[in-house]
């Protein structure tokens, strides 16, 4: 018998072996969220003369199982900015509300000022795409600074406080830029390319009809799906303009053709 | 003697509802000597008398800039104004780095308004001592705030704190309505009127005792057609010589108002006054 009172009421060391207290050991870095998990590919957007294009397939995949077909990778800000997610989903449903509720705060703090009609000015106070893009950066270095990275690569597109046409990119360590044309994750290999061919510099994109940026985009999301296995024929585009964001979030890819499939060889079941 | 009972710290009301402690804070800042501030649709300026301790002494700075686009004017105790400007320095610096913007001149305000209130209600603390003109533009314009010790902050057109600000004060009620459409010159002007005041006789406004700051828009170039955004003209504080032409401009009008609306006597017999307490 065991008379030390701190032993009454455990199983018996003798009987049961001494109590393995490892699994409650919780020094060393935290491991929640240090890989992603349900994930969205890529994003991509292409500035023109008036604005820009982004888009980005509904698709949440879950490894290589296309987990949730109905996943809206485009938000918008303010009704003015649109930040296109790529990576980590759940990490995008946290910036979603943390976003949400700077959007809050800006408002209540936007309001009153000595001229109650001055809507222009009123407008001109709140966050805008250069803000929002440098607050994520921010955000994005501090969290990686802290081993806990919000595992996304976003884009941001808007204007500026010059009221310039911006488009920039975050990724989960900080790290940021901007260009004519982004694009997140596969896109970067397979999207870019297409795009820089109509907008390689500035110049170029600034002589970019609305149309002909739409196009650029409509056939970059093919070639995605063409090639990315983990994307999607449905898919979201926003347009952002000075008069504001036209989101659209059912798209359905058009005109495909998988003719080219036949002519693939290589891997998978084919002998020759 | 009557001793006032209710006025060791700035947590106990007197049976009237007042709390003492933050009325001689307020007090504090009558004492300063006087700051006055006025906004336009362009510009806000701050103009003050400085003060020297002493004959053979350095003049008491009054305005200070805080960032880009803000300049403070402080009345009351100036080692209390330091740790506010520096507080106020940090936060403009940080929203900067955040956000790559000016902060919005009301969320700044807002945060000493918090921070000075919160003095007024712990036990052991004491409310800051001085009174602040606070001067910049952001996104939405110039602005103009009053602070007060007591955590009070209002957005002006125009205003005066400090010691007779009284007679500034009615200076500034009486051409109101001009300041709006005013430009950055008039605006200097109007507000070194203010200030001629509340001076006493036979002081003057002189190249040593005042101080000018100014921060507003510049009308941004045009390029290509397309209207730039507006450029920040930066908070700029102008001592010594550099006033002796806004000095100039009003060293005429000491006795003829040209407007007809000649200084009236003061409207408020008590300032300057012992302050009335509770006695028990």
């Amino acid at each position: 018998m065991d008379h030390r009172p701190q032993a009454w009421g455990r199983p018996r060391d003798d009987v049961y072996g001494a109590y393995d207290g490892s699994y409650l050991n919780n020094s060393g870095p935290r491991t929640v969220t240090q890989s992603p998990v349900v994930t969205g590919t890529s994003v991509i957007a292409i500035k023109f003369k008036d604005g820009i294009v982004m888009a980005a397939d509904n698709l949440a995949s879950y490894g290589s199982l296309a987990r949730f077909t109905d996943v809206k990778r485009l938000r918008t800000f303010l009704g003015t900015t649109v930040i296109g997610f790529g990576g980590d989903v759940s990490d995008m449903q946290f910036l979603d509300r943390h976003l949400e509720e700077l959007a809050v705060d800006e408002s209540y703090e936007a309001e009153p000022t000595i001229d109650e009609d001055d809507q222009e000015a009123k407008k001109a106070s709140q966050l805008n795409a250069g803000n929002i893009y440098r607050y994520l950066q921010k955000l994005m270095y501090q969290r990686r600074n802290s081993f806990d990275p919000l595992w996304n690569h976003i884009l941001v597109a808007g204007f500026d406080s010059a009221s310039k046409p911006l488009l920039g990119s975050v990724d989960l360590r900080g790290t940021s830029f901007t260009s004519p044309s982004l694009a997140t994750g596969f896109g970067a290999a397979l999207a870019q390319p297409i795009m820089r061919k109509y907008a390689a510099t500035e110049e170029d994109a600034a002589k970019l009809t609305r149309e002909q940026a739409v196009g650029v985009i409509k056939e970059c999301m093919k070639v995605l799906f063409y090639r990315d296995a983990r994307s999607l024929d449905r898919y979201s585009i926003a347009i952002v303009t000075k008069d504001g964001i036209e989101l659209k979030e059912d798209e359905q890819l058009e005109k495909q053709s998988w003719a080219f499939a036949e002519r693939i060889k290589g891997y998978g079941t084919q002998t020759v | 003697m009557f001793r006032n009972n209710y006025d060791n710290d700035s947590v106990t009301f007197s049976p009237q509802g007042r709390i003492f402690q933050v009325e001689y804070a307020a007090e504090a800042v009558k004492q300063g000597s006087v700051v006055v501030g006025i906004a336009s649709k362009t510009h806000a300026v701050l103009v003050a008398i400085k003060r020297n301790a002493e004959e053979l002494s350095s003049y008491q700075k009054k305005l200070f800039q805080i960032d880009e686009h803000v300049g403070i004017a402080i009345a009351g105790l100036t080692s209390d104004a330091r740790v506010l400007s520096n507080f106020m320095k940090q936060q403009c610096l940080g929203h900067r780095l955040t956000y790559s913007r000016n902060m919005p001149v009301r969320s700044l305000v807002d945060m000493i308004g918090s921070k000075a209130q919160i003095n007024t209600q712990h036990y052991g603390k004491r409310p800051y001592g001085v009174g602040l003109l606070v001067a910049g533009v952001d996104d939405s314009g110039p602005h103009l705030f009053e602070f007060q010790p007591s955590g009070m902050t209002e957005e002006m057109v125009a205003f005066a704190i400090g010691a007779r600000s009284q007679m500034a004060r009615t200076y500034l009620e009486r051409n109101l309505d001009k300041f709006k459409t005013s430009s950055r010159e008039e605006l200097i002007e109007h507000g070194l009127r203010a200030l001629k005041e509340s001076l006493v006789q036979d002081r003057e406004l002189t190249v040593e005792n005042t101080s000018i700051g100014v921060v507003g828009y510049v009308k941004g170039d045009k390029e290509g057609g397309e209207e730039k955004k507006k450029k920040v003209e930066p908070f700029q504080v102008f001592d010594g010589q550099d006033v002796q032409r806004y000095l100039e401009l009003v060293a005429d009008d000491k006795k003829d108002d040209k407007d007809g609306s000649g200084p009236q006597p003061a409207t408020v017999a008590d300032e300057g006054e012992q302050m009335e307490v509770d006695a028990y």
